[in-house]
Parts: C-alpha cells; sequence; structure tokens
C-alpha cells in the first residue's frame, strides 16, 4: 500500500527544494504544504508532528525534521 | 587504499572533486551533505559567469560538474567524517557510522557550521522554535514574538527581515552592534524591535516549544525573561575542524593552518576552503583554494610513485 507522505515548507528554504527534488527524483508522490502562507497547515505541523522548522516531511505517522538523505532513504525503503 | 580521499562537498570538496577526476586520480568524496555552506546563501551574485543565482542552485550545478567524471571519484553521501589520522601510507578516515577509510592523501575541506550558544534548552528544542537557519525558518515564526541573537551582519540581515513577519523582535547581543552601518540603521528604525546590547543568553524555556528566555545585562548583572515563540541564533560560525585536531595545529579559531599552496605542515595532508585559515570565506575563493588542493594532490601522488 502507497504510504501518505506530507512535506511541510517555506519557498526560501534549500533544503525544503532538495527533499522535494529527492522525492520526485525516486517517484514518491507526496503532498506539499507551504507553511509560510498557509496558517491551518502551520498549526498541523507544530501540533501533530510537535515541529517548528523545516522541511518537516510525515510519511504516514512517522516524523522526520530536516532533509536527510540516507535516514529518508531508509524510512521509505528505497 | 583510495588515492585520494576528500572530506566534504561544499564549494572547496566539489572543486577539488573535478579536478581529482580530470586527473584521474583514484578518489572517495566522503561528505554529510553536498553542497555544504553554499545551500543556505540564498542568493548569490559574485559567482563567476552568473549575475545572480541562488546557493541551492550553484551548488546541484557543481554537484551535476563531478559527477560528469564517472570513473574515478566515488561518492559516499550521509556520512560524518569523524576522525582523519595517518597510517602507514597514509591517511585513515573514520566516520560516524564506525566505518573507515584508507587513501594515500587526504584533503579536508569540511567548511564551518552555525556556532552555537551552548545554553540550556538549546538542544532541547532545536526545531521546535530553536534555528541556526533563519532563511528556513523565519517565516514560521508570523505574528509571534521572537528572539534573534548576534550582533553582526547576518543578526542584523535576519532582525531586518523578521520585523516584517514576526509581532515583535528582541535583538539580544553580547557586545554592541559590529555589522554595517547601513544595516543598523534599518533595524534601529524598526518600531516592534527591542534591542538588549551587551547581554548574555542564560536559558532557552520551554516544554513542547520555546515559550521564553533569560538574560542578563553584562554591566548591571540584572536578569531578566522575555516572552518569545522563536529563536533564531546567528553569532557566527565554527570550522568543522575537530576531526584533526590530533593531526595539526589549530589557530585561534579552531582553523587549519595553511599555506598558499593548501599545504597544511603534514605531508599528504591539505587543506581547502571555510575550515582553513584563508582570511576570505567566499564560495569562489573556496572553489579555488579546492581546485589548488587536489592539483598538490596530484604532485604529492606523482612523487610517492617516483
Amino acid at each position: 500500500m502507497a504510504r501518505e507522505v506530507k512535506v511541510y515548507t517555506t519557498p526560501t528554504c534549500p533544503y525544503c527544494k532538495m527533499a522535494k527534488k529527492f522525492l520526485d527524483d525516486n517517484g514518491i508522490k507526496y503532498q506539499e504544504f507551504n507553511v509560510a502562507e498557509d496558517k491551518a497547515a502551520r498549526e498541523e505541523m507544530k501540533n501533530k508532528c510537535h515541529s517548528l522548522a523545516v522541511p518537516t516531511i510525515c510519511i504516514d505517522n512517522e516524523v522526520l525534521v530536516g532533509f536527510e538523505e540516507a535516514q529518508l532513504k531508509q524510512k521509505l525503503g528505497l | 587504499m583510495y588515492e585520494l580521499i576528500i572530506i566534504g562537498a561544499g564549494p572547496a570538496g566539489m572543486t577539488a572533486a573535478v579536478y581529482a577526476a580530470r586527473k584521474k586520480i583514484n578518489t572517495l568524496l566522503i561528505t554529510g551533505n553536498i553542497g555544504g555552506q553554499g545551500l543556505t546563501t540564498w542568493l548569490v551574485e559574485n559567482y563567476k559567469g552568473y549575475q545572480f543565482i541562488e546557493g541551492r542552485e550553484l551548488m546541484q550545478k557543481f554537484e551535476e560538474q563531478v559527477k560528469q567524471f564517472p570513473t574515478d571519484v566515488e561518492i559516499e553521501v550521509g556520512k560524518r567524517a569523524e576522525r582523519l589520522s595517518r597510517i602507514a601510507g597514509g591517511f585513515e578516515v573514520k566516520t560516524d557510522k564506525g566505518e573507515t577509510f584508507q587513501a594515500k592523501v587526504a584533503i579536508l575541506a569540511t567548511g564551518k557550521r552555525p556556532r552555537q550558544l551552548n545554553v540550556h534548552g538549546e538542544k532541547e528544542l532545536l526545531g521546535r522554535g530553536v534555528t541556526y537557519c533563519a532563511i528556513c525558518d523565519g517565516p514560521l515564526f508570523a505574528d509571534m514574538k521572537v528572539a534573534v541573537i548576534g550582533g553582526g551582519n547576518s543578526a542584523l540581515e535576519t532582525a531586518n527581515d523578521m520585523v516584517k513577519i514576526a509581532d515583535h523582535v528582541y535583538l539580544v547581543s553580547l557586545t554592541t552592534l559590529t555589522g554595517e552601518q547601513i544595516l543598523i540603521d534599518k533595524v534601529k528604525g524598526a518600531s516592534n524591535l527591542t534591542m538588549f546590547l551587551q547581554h548574555e543568553v542564560l536559558e532557552i524555556k520551554g516544554q513542547n516549544s520555546v515559550e521564553g528566555i533569560r538574560i542578563r545585562d553584562l554591566k548591571s548583572k540584572k536578569e531578566k525573561e522575555l516572552e518569545v515563540g522563536g529563536v533564531l541564533i546567528e553569532i557566527g560560525l565554527t570550522p568543522n575542524s575537530e576531526l584533526v585536531k590530533e593531526l595539526v595545529t589549530l589557530n585561534r579559531l579552531g582553523e587549519v593552518e595553511v599555506n598558499c599552496g593548501t599545504e597544511t605542515g603534514v605531508p599528504g595532508f591539505f587543506a581547502a576552503g571555510d575550515v582553513t585559515s584563508v582570511p576570505d570565506k567566499q564560495i569562489v575563493v573556496a572553489a579555488g583554494e579546492g581546485a589548488k588542493a587536489a592539483l598538490q594532490a596530484h604532485r604529492y601522488l606523482q612523487r610517492l610513485s617516483e
């Protein structure tokens, strides 16, 4: 079953762009939320993921803060 | 055993890798990430060939250039080198994953990282209100009260960005402001900014996220608590040189001393970029130093084989 991947980003964050490129390159579908603009998503990131930093990547119920390629690969089983 | 190990893949390390590949040196490039400090430079307007380019995009182009030479450079990403030591016939790198790699020659190009305050709450609340990447996380603090720590250009630029986003900005600096006057004037004119100069941060407080900071006036010794939801730390950079502290003597800033040929004084060990004592920390300078280090490594390897 495909896993639900959510990526919380800001437009100025270089690591967010790297994370999205990595997901795109590996054919992983994800939903992106621009938390600089989207207040509801920002609250969700804060309250559900307990994070106040981007990128925050939620894979089902697992939360990764920051872009660590090796860690992301492992969590996605790549 | 590799001929060459390059540690770090910022502008210096990646340029060294390109030069090593063109010399057909059997090379291992070992790095935590690709791009290093180049990634956190928002807009680059002084790298030749581009009128302006995002740091991230420039680093992507550097990476593509390294990878166009498929045979001679192996790249290990996501591994942090913890120690570089001398062994018979060369050098050995030990990583945070417990692996070891050996090479005849080593180039250190590990750059710098944001300096930490080293106060209670800083590590615990990192990513939960404490940040060293203002361009990443600044927008998250919209309509909140925040503290910007530092008094140099980076802190002033961050404070100037944050007054447009945050409800209120406290600028806390250990010294008087040391940044450029144009930035100081901008910050002084902001109606929603309060300065606490010659104040030290004693603690960052909060349970699940940042709730405030405790500061102390250096002169009166009077303490004060500020209620903030974000702490943006901009107190300069520190060299990633711990891994070679037993191999070479570091200068008072913790940098590896090099001569104009990137030599460290240890035969076969070269260093390039912001981790070194070269005074100008610029992408173009780091790239140039990386090229020099790889060419030096090539000459050294030639001498070894003679």
